[in-house]
């Protein structure tokens, strides 16, 4: 029984390949010993579980453009461009 | 994801719509492309304002040139290198002596938890297991005080990240972009993009747990100050220095 995990993936491990496993770049040996360890190991269920609630909750962070006023100025400056090499 | 289509739409189309002076091309442009240009500009610049006008320049770049764009890399890697250029012109003037090569994250090791958590590697029975395992996290739902709260201990722990980790996991998990993309964008290789936001994420994840296990349950404010005050930085390098207390003091706990 606890052979699987000691000579499988280690928590320490597992932490360190979260991201190839979650982009999913892990080779597939790594992959299926990673969803193993799972199976066995509440700490990194959690641990995966906080990383997912991580990345989701960035997405909802509040995205910072320029102001409408550096906007504007930008369409007139493209409404200046269009007009001076197709105006004359 | 809008970037995304747009940009499917082939670049080749795209340019050639804007030196015929399509406005709405041109608007699609900047309404996708401003906010992850000025994501990457103030990791150049020192304030706000100036990063702003860095984007301003990079778009008045590409109206005043569109018609030297040759297609050779995507729109959204010429956009990119337009403002690097120019941050970085910028930052030189202003003294600020960045070396593009902190892109890449080749220094150190850097743990994605504190080897302490773990049991040691002699351990009879299960060396690298968890010593003191993750607890969960007792997340306030949406729109509440305690999500509002929680959101901004995170803005601050991504704005606190060194800056390649900061661009790659802004642009990753709060734009949203592929990592093809990000990588096309900063010129950088799958796996060094892959570290970068690994040890990114994995501090925010340490961010955010430190975060929720200092949170009493029941809030018993006994002495003055609050716990955001109390709030540990990011583990290594980040210091107190770039945050401020201001921007999370303003997300007061509603209970008092």
């Amino acid at each position: 029984m606890t052979d699987d995990i000691t000579t499988g993936l280690a928590c320490n491990e597992l932490v360190e390949i979260i991201t190839d496993y979650l982009e999913g770049t892990l080779p597939e040996h790594d992959r299926a010993r990673f969803d193993e360890h799972l199976l066995t190991c509440p700490g990194c269920r959690e641990y995966v579980d906080e990383m997912r609630t991580t990345l989701r909750l960035s997405g909802r962070l509040a995205v910072e453009s320029i102001s409408p006023g550096a906007r504007d100025e930008l369409l007139r400056a493209f409404r200046r461009m269009k007009a001076s090499s197709t105006g004359l | 994801m809008e970037g995304r289509t747009l940009v499917r739409d082939t670049d080749t189309e795209l340019v050639e719509r804007l030196r015929h002076g399509d406005e709405a091309t041109f608007v699609g442009l900047i309404d996708t492309y401003s906010a992850p240009l000025l994501r990457l500009a103030v990791t150049f610049v020192q304030s706000p304002a100036v990063a702003e006008e860095v984007v301003q320049e990079t778009w008045m770049a590409v109206v005043t040139g569109i018609g030297r764009f040759e297609g050779r890399s995507s729109v959204k890697t010429w956009l990119f290198k337009i403002l690097t250029n120019k941050a970085k012109t910028r930052a030189l003037r202003e003294r600020r002596t960045i070396s593009f090569s902190e892109f890449d994250p080749g220094n150190g090791d850097e743990p994605a938890v504190d080897h302490d958590r773990f049991l040691p590697a002699d351990h009879p029975q299960w060396p690298g297991h968890w010593s003191n395992a993750p607890q969960p996290w007792s997340m306030g739902p949406e729109g509440t005080a305690l999500d509002r709260e929680t959101l901004a201990v995170l803005r601050r722990a991504l704005e606190d990240l060194p800056r390649a980790q900061r661009v790659v996991v802004a642009l990753r998990d709060v734009h949203g972009w592929p990592a093809a993309d990000v990588c096309a964008a900063l010129e950088l290789t799958e796996a060094n993009q892959r570290v970068l936001l690994h040890r990114g994420r994995s501090r925010l994840r340490g961010v955010l747990e430190r975060y929720f296990s200092d949170a009493p349950t029941l809030p018993s404010p006994a002495s003055g100050g609050g716990k955001l005050n109390d709030l540990p930085s990011p583990a290594s390098g980040g210091g107190k220095g770039m945050c401020n207390a201001q921007s999370i003091s303003d997300t007061k706990q509603e209970d008092q």
